[in-house]
């Protein structure tokens, strides 16, 4: 048995295929209740983990518990989980309520009762009325709402999503995302959800496993992955980052700061400097933590550059500036908000621009 | 649209030799029913005049009967079992990584190939061998060897054709090994399992080939026919059998090659 | 509604997943266990029907005729015959030229015929390839019967010219003859042809064609540089379907060849038949099959080429 709070345990899991090493060793643990994302570029192993948890791979070596139950002799049709697949697989032969009745069959229902059932479904999943539909009229959202109703009619422990967003055009896409969020509170089930997409997983999860190569490189929440990164892989993969090569310095116990490549001593608290004096380190700063000003600004950490291009994005603007000491001109991303509210845009005849930034916003990361 | 692009545009020499070819392919075979209601022994032109009196003739033959209910009853047995093999074969194919895959399906799909001849004597040297007397069932082992690569590859592209995450989708749900493929795969592929079936015993109630070396005293209709053309006499007779057996293995073909491709489109399409 | 409850009805579940057995638990952890297992029927037919007999007949090729049974004392007279009597190499060269001509002119004919449907035909395109391969699923022996009626000495071609009055006396060369077999051979293999063929030329991506008109070239060069290089796959497929299994056939030279016209397979069933010498037609069998699988790798090696030039 394991943790109590934990309904999904995975433990020291690897998978190969042949020679290939799809998941090298993989343990963690995924709470009663949480929307739980997998993600990670293609061929990174989550999509390989999900259909472990599924039971349509069997785990090279390791052990996956869910609710306690060791699975690893257990077929996929004896799981307590469900799946909706990337594909949806809704079956083309069946209709709509046939899809969805499809895992009732063991149940000993009335044809009544499963009618009745299904038709709570398709309320939940706004989609009331379309039991008589063929599966072959529906659109790409539909065939995704029929192909969730169909796994959370049998009302699993966990909800196994494998990019289930993917195949839809962005606007519904979106509106899918809030619909899954809502849903997903809605029922309290445990969602294991797989994307490419970090934008995706920032919005839907509670926590998110960055995977790559077949790795778990970081298991922490949007918020902490995004602004706390634990390596630069992670930092890289999630929103953009710029990099700076440093050194600590600490100052006995007293106090400490990083020396920089381009952005000159940084102070920080001796909490935040977890290595020794000495160690080399790389400094990680986003671009929106950069703000641009033509003066220098009084009192913030700030070091002078000279645009070297810029893009307009519409509601915000990229600036990259080259700063001495730094091979690559730093990313800056800054807000348009209109006609004399923040920075007029500048253009590289401006002269000189400054860029400040707040000591909290840096982020430590080991040097590669 | 593409159907307008250059590189499509109408070709007219391309399709009167479309309209020939297709007339070079037919006429040949629609002289046997053309002579069949020919009003003479004789098969050449002039035309003597329309008569049904050689269907007539079938009709009250005995061995005719005989030969019709042998070559049905192979027909179906093999059919059957080899449409029942081609699933399964099909499945094993499609579903599982297995080594040595392309080895087996080019194993299987070989007797396509090698002409019919090395087939037969070589079956037939084995059975003396091994003392079996020809019977019905020999002819049907024989039918069952050609028909068998037929059925796996009508088969094959149905098993290809969908996703196997259907099936997946069935074991998610709760159903086991035997529940998912009578609930999923057969409904799927069952156009398949259709044509397959039509086609293999089409091809098992024409052929001639194995029949002719693993035939014993039962003769199938095909083998009935050849023992008659040695007779001119009989020549108006066979014709009239003839048509009746081209006329039932078009029909059963066309159904076999319509049933069998028309899901296969749409899956592609979506 | 029933929504809110879900998770607590799942959580109170109280019973372990069912395991499978130990049988079960093997099949569904190995795949290729699985898959051997489902196709060892079809495989166990194969074995008896295919490989047995093989067995069979390489071993009575090294037999002799004995009365109306065999010496068994192993021996290569049979192939040393076969190799040095002249009649089996002229009859193999013959098979094979029959065989070939047969091959060639069936392409040539239905390579048109395939590229107007794979180019020129944008509704019921399963209708026409149903047309045009339906006759090859009908009786064999029918459809040389078919050929018997036309070319025959009072034939459908003589008696039809007779009663025109363009011929005086019947064409004798038209039954009987390595003709006949030619014609009739690339009229009943003609579907073999045309689907290969279909198929490598419905797969040639057209934005290729439109590449080759814009950059200049006319219609014939553009079939010359681009059309008939893609579909060379399909070509060799075509040429492999026809000619290996022609050159065994015996019943179209049997009922159409006349002397000049037997071929290969008709010496074969002599064996097996009138003449009675099983263990001489097991050696030709061999001998053939030799041939075949020598011609097959050939087949192989030219396509193999031909999808690494295209691929």
């Amino acid at each position: 048995m394991t943790d109590t709070d934990a309904l999904i345990s995975i433990r020291k899991v690897k998978k190969a295929f042949g020679s290939f090493q799809a998941i090298e060793e993989v343990s963690m643990d995924i709470g009663r209740g949480e929307f739980f994302s997998l993600l990670g570029p293609s061929g990174c192993g989550k999509t390989t983990l999900l259909r472990m948890l599924a039971g349509f791979e069997n785990t090279t070596e390791g052990e996956i518990f869910i609710d306690g139950h060791a699975m690893s002799d257990v077929p996929p049709h004896h799981r307590p989980v469900n799946m909706v697949f990337q594909s949806y697989a809704i079956f083309p032969h069946l209709n709509v309520r046939d899809n969805i009745a499809y895992g009732l069959r063991k149940r000993n229902l009335s044809r009544a009762e499963r009618y009745e059932m299904v038709d709570e479904m398709l309320d939940l999943i706004k989609l009331p009325g379309y039991g008589t539909r063929r599966a072959n009229e529906l659109s790409g959202g539909q065939r995704q709402r029929i192909a969730l109703a169909r796994a959370l009619i049998l009302r699993p422990k966990v909800l196994l999503l494998d990019e289930p967003l993917g195949a839809l055009d962005k606007q519904l896409r979106e509106q899918m995302q809030l619909e899954l969020r809502a849903l997903q509170r809605q029922v309290g089930i445990t969602f294991v959800f797989v994307t490419h997409d970090q934008e995706e997983a920032l919005t839907l999860s509670d926590r998110i496993a960055v995977m790559s190569g077949g790795r778990v490189l970081q298991v922490d929440t949007p918020e902490r992955l995004y602004e706390r990164p634990v390596s630069r892989a992670v930092a890289a993969f999630i929103g953009n980052m710029n990099f700076f090569r440093g050194t600590v310095r600490r100052n006995g116990s007293a106090s400490g700061l990083v020396e920089t490549e381009g952005l000159g001593n940084i102070p920080l608290p001796l909490d935040r400097l977890t290595r020794p004096d000495g160690a080399p380190v790389q400094v990680a700063l986003r671009p929106e933590k950069f703000t641009l000003s033509r003066t220098r600004p009084e009192g913030a950490l700030a070091v002078a550059g000279r645009l070297s291009n810029a893009a307009y994005l519409g509601e915000r603007s990229h600036y990259y500036v080259s700063i001495d000491g730094c091979a690559t001109p730093v990313a800056v991303s800054s807000p348009n908000l209109g006609v004399g509210r923040g920075l007029a845009p500048p253009t590289p005849e401006d002269g000189p621009l400054w860029l400040s930034w707040s000591p909290d916003a840096v982020v430590l990361l080991d040097a590669d | 649209m593409s159907d307008g692009t250059y590189i499509k545009r109408p070709n007219r020499p391309l399709q009167v030799y479309a309209v020939i070819f297709l007339i070079v392919l037919y006429v040949p075979v629609l002289f046997i029913p053309l002579f069949s209601f020919n009003d003479s022994i004789y098969v050449r032109f002039p035309l003597e005049g329309w008569t049904l009196k050689w269907y007539g003739e079938l009709w009250q033959r005995e061995p005719v009967w005989n030969a019709l209910w042998n070559s049905v009853r192979v027909g179906v047995v093999v059919a059957v079992i080899s449409t029942i093999l081609g699933v399964i074969a099909a499945r094993a194919i499609t579903r599982y990584r297995m080594p040595g895959k392309s080895a087996l399906v080019t194993f299987i799909m070989m007797p396509l190939v090698i002409p019919g001849i090395i087939f037969g004597v070589a079956l037939l040297v084995l059975l003396s061998r091994m003392g079996i007397p020809l019977t019905l069932y020999t002819v049907g082992l024989g039918h069952l060897i050609v028909c068998l690569p037929f059925a796996v590859a009508t088969l094959l592209p149905r098993f290809e054709g969908f996703d196997p995450s259907m099936e997946e989708a069935s074991a998610d749900l709760g159903e086991n090994g035997w529940w998912t493929f009578w609930r999923v795969t057969f409904p799927m592929v069952f156009p398949g399992v259709v044509a397959s079936l039509l086609l293999t015993f089409t091809i098992s109630f024409d052929e001639f080939i194995m029949a002719f070396f693993l035939t014993g005293t039962d003769p199938t209709l095909p083998m009935y026919i050849w023992g008659q053309l040695r007779f001119p006499q009989e020549f108006p007779s066979v014709l009239a059998l003839s048509s009746l057996i081209l006329f039932v293995s078009f029909i059963l073909v066309f159904l076999a090659q319509w049933i069998g491709r028309i899901g296969l489109d749409e899956t592609k399409k979506s | 509604m029933a929504d809110t409850t879900l998770a607590g009805k799942a959580d109170s579940e109280a019973d372990p997943p069912r395991r499978s057995g130990r049988l079960a638990g093997f099949l569904h952890r190995s795949e290729t266990a699985r898959g051997y297992l489902l196709i060892s029927p079809t495989l166990a037919i194969m074995t008896v029907g295919i490989i047995m007999p093989f067995l069979i007949l390489l071993v009575l090729s090294f037999w002799t005729r004995q009365g109306f049974g065999f010496d068994t004392t192993p021996t290569f007279n049979n192939y040393i015959r076969v190799w040095t009597e002249p009649i089996f190499g002229a009859l193999l060269q013959r098979s094979f030229w029959i065989s070939g001509i047969a091959t060639v002119a069936t392409v040539l004919l239905c390579y048109p015929m395939a590229y107007f449907v794979a180019f020129h035909v944008h509704r019921n395109k399963m209708l026409w390839i149903i047309l045009m391969t339906l006759p090859f699923w009908t009786s064999y022996l029918l459809r040389i019967f078919a050929w018997k009626v036309i070319l025959g000495y009072e034939g459908v071609i003589n008696s039809g010219f007779m009663a025109m009055g363009w011929i005086q006396a019947p064409l004798e060369f038209l039954l009987y003859s390595q003709t006949a077999v030619i014609i009739t051979l690339a009229h009943a293999w003609a579907a073999f042809a045309i689907l290969p063929l279909y198929v490598s030329l419905e797969k040639i991506d057209k934005s290729l064609l439109e590449a080759a008109t814009d950059l200049g070239d006319g219609p014939v060069a553009r079939f010359l540089r681009v059309t008939l290089p893609l579909s060379m796959p399909g070509v060799i497929a075509a040429c492999f379907l026809i000619f290996i299994p022609t050159t065994g056939d015996y019943v179209t030279p049997a009922l159409l060849g006349g002397p000049d016209g037997a071929m290969i397979g008709n010496f074969i069933q002599l064996q097996f038949g009138a003449v009675n010498n099983w263990p001489m037609g097991a050696t030709l069998s061999i001998v053939l099959m030799l041939w075949i699988a020598a011609i097959a790798l050939v087949f192989l090696f030219l396509t193999r080429r031909a999808q690494a030039r295209i691929t």
